[in-house]
């Protein structure tokens, strides 16, 4: 399969397609994010390709990448075809601003979950979604923990503890 | 949620519109276009704190008596964020992490995130390597599917199956720990091998629990399959059909009690898999029976599978021959300097995988445990990101629960075999 899949995306997407490549065995499409239900309808209904099956999705931080006017976000679509045996990566960058993107909930139900949860830790709103609101954290949680800029060790509730020393001893 | 009745309202709006209305002595008459049976909606809060919760999960339940209109869940009690801390230690510090996902088997969650970061780096293991860790993951599988049908079983009613099961997997807890020196968070698989051979005492043990072993889950099948309130609260309760079960995401005994034939183990065949005969039971209705009809056939196929890697088990190193990534054995950091040097690298510094991004699937007992590694060619995981079966299955919760009994609930958290650990990271 992979090589004739990713022409097949190419030839039916010529001016959404942006590049592929292949790495231990696995196939990375990068498309752009604007016609993503197209693409992904397209996946699944294909005989051919038949992406029945969507295993994950997930985001990824570059914020390097936003200083030189590039696409900060990366949302990765992992597919499994359980008719014909074979696995994709799709991918897409977004922009900072507006960090958007339609949901893929109408191709997919799976999805349903997997956005929720990358709008909760990466912040990256899904339109259409029928259910978007936070999944792990609280309603009321400030930021999105998995951007690169959140600190992997913060403060906490615990030190606004009035009753707990604030700085080490001086010796 | 108004609790008011509809009946109740329209004689508060009366008397709110005629306040003299209440001196009045006669009984007012009931309006006739009111119905007289009491009709409401009422929302139940169930959890986080409940034993069949299985961990800590809330579900928000809109009932019609006792009839579920919609099932909310509510997850994150649990959330550690696994995926965040990983992002700052090295590749093995992150396997005793993994232990902490889904704590029933944490020998597959080792063995998923080792051959994602395997299959980053392009290593390959020694043959015996990869038949010990067949074994295991397979004792694993039994261990998680005994814990699965006694807590099931636990949570309809049914509680001598808890105690049998439990006798059957102190065995393989007890082979963990003489194995790799823990029971639960075992942290025995290593990238590039595993962390310490089966001894021969081991493998005694192991075979003889293997005689054993299809005969005790007759026995299981005996307590159960004449138990009228099990057979009525199993079968046809959270009945999924096939193209439901595959446009929700599921995976594991959850997809294949549906009748899908997908299992990662043949579809994508790791470790000693291709090389062992073995079938995958699928069921055909997709309800709570047949889901639990494919573990309890997935437990006697592990037994064969193991009893068969025994039988072929290689002579030869357990650990990959990569210096740059695997520690040299102790004796030697004990004797030579340039091993000491060596270790002390690989556990202070690391190594550097190649740039690229890997997702690498995994048949955990519970379904397809898929980890997700993006490199940027450091010694840190650029970004980690876990997909745990327990936590796609749970989206399918509302549409598996709707239609049915308040008591069928429980019935419905246990057939996914739910760990929450997993599902919140």
């Amino acid at each position: 399969m992979n090589s004739e899949v990713v022409q097949k995306i190419q030839e039916k997407f010529p001016s959404e397609f942006i590049q592929a490549n292949e790495f231990r065995n696995d196939w990375t499409v990068v498309v752009k994010p604007d016609r993503i239900v197209e693409i992904a309808q397209f996946l699944r209904d294909d005989p051919e390709l038949a992406f029945d099956h969507l295993s994950d999705v997930f985001s990824v931080d570059y914020p390097g990448r936003s200083a030189s006017g590039g696409e900060r976000f990366e949302v990765v679509y992992q597919l499994n075809s359980i008719q014909k045996r074979h696995r994709l990566r799709l991918s897409t960058g977004l922009r900072e601003d507006p960090c958007e993107i339609d949901s893929v909930y109408p191709v997919w139900k799976a999805a349903g979950f997997l956005e929720r949860e990358v709008y909760d830790l990466m912040g990256i709103r899904f339109r259409n979604h029928p259910d978007l609101r936070r999944i792990f954290l609280p309603e009321d949680f400030d930021g999105h923990p998995l951007r690169k800029e959140y600190p992997a060790e913060g403060k906490g509730w615990r030190n606004t503890f009035e009753f707990l020393p604030t700085e080490e001893p001086q010796t | 949620m108004e609790f008011h009745t509809r009946q109740e309202k329209a004689q508060e709006e009366a008397i709110d519109a005629n306040p003299a209305s209440l001196n009045d002595s006669e009984p007012r008459p009931i309006t006739e276009d009111l119905p007289l049976r009491r009709s409401e909606d009422l929302l139940l809060n169930m959890g986080p704190q409940h034993p069949a919760t299985h961990g800590v999960l809330r579900v928000v339940l809109e009932l019609e008596g006792e009839k579920i209109i919609k099932a909310t869940p509510d997850l994150g009690y649990l959330h550690r964020g696994v995926e965040k801390l990983c992002e700052g230690l090295t590749y093995q510090q992150v396997i005793p992490h993994t232990d902490r996902l889904d704590y029933i088997c944490s020998m597959t969650n080792n063995f998923a995130y080792v051959r994602a970061v395997e299959k980053l780096l392009g290593v390959s293991i020694p043959e015996r390597g990869e038949y010990v860790r067949t074994i295991i993951a397979e004792m694993q599988r039994i261990v998680g599917h005994l814990f699965w049908l006694g807590t099931q079983a636990l949570d309809i009613g049914a509680m001598t199956v808890f105690f049998w099961t439990f006798r059957e997997r102190e065995v393989l807890l007890d082979l963990f720990e003489q194995v790799c020196g823990a029971r639960l968070t075992m942290n025995y698989f290593r990238i590039g091998g595993v962390n310490g051979d089966l001894s021969p005492e081991v493998i005694l043990r192991l075979r003889k629990f293997l005689k054993e072993f299809p005969s005790k889950i007759d026995e299981y099948d005996r307590l159960l399959l004449n138990n009228r309130i099990w057979i009525s609260r199993t079968k046809d309760i959270a009945v999924i059909s096939a193209e439901d079960a595959v446009d929700f995401g599921l995976t594991g005994p959850v997809l294949r009690g549906s009748g899908v034939y997908y299992d990662i183990r043949k579809a994508e065949p790791y470790a000693a898999y291709g090389k062992v005969e073995w079938d995958v039971p699928l069921g055909s209705k997709g309800d709570t029976y047949d889901r639990y009809w494919v573990r309890m056939q997935e437990m006697k196929q592990s037994a064969r599978i193991i009893a068969q890697c025994l039988d072929q088990l290689p002579e030869g190193p357990i650990l990959t021959d990569v210096p740059q990534v695997v520690a040299p054995p102790k004796e030697k950091v004990m004797q030579d300097m340039q091993s000491l040097i060596h270790h002390f690298i690989i556990f202070t510094e690391g190594f550097r995988p190649p740039k690229g991004e890997v997702y690498c699937a995994t048949e955990a007992p519970k379904g397809e445990l898929g980890f997700s590694i993006v490199s940027d060619g450091g010694p840190k995981p650029y970004r980690l990101k876990i997909r745990s079966p327990s936590f796609v299955h749970l989206g399918a919760f509302d549409h598996m629960a709707r239609g049915y009994m308040i008591a069928d609930i429980v019935t419905i958290f246990g057939t996914y075999d739910i760990v929450m650990g997993e599902c919140d990271r």
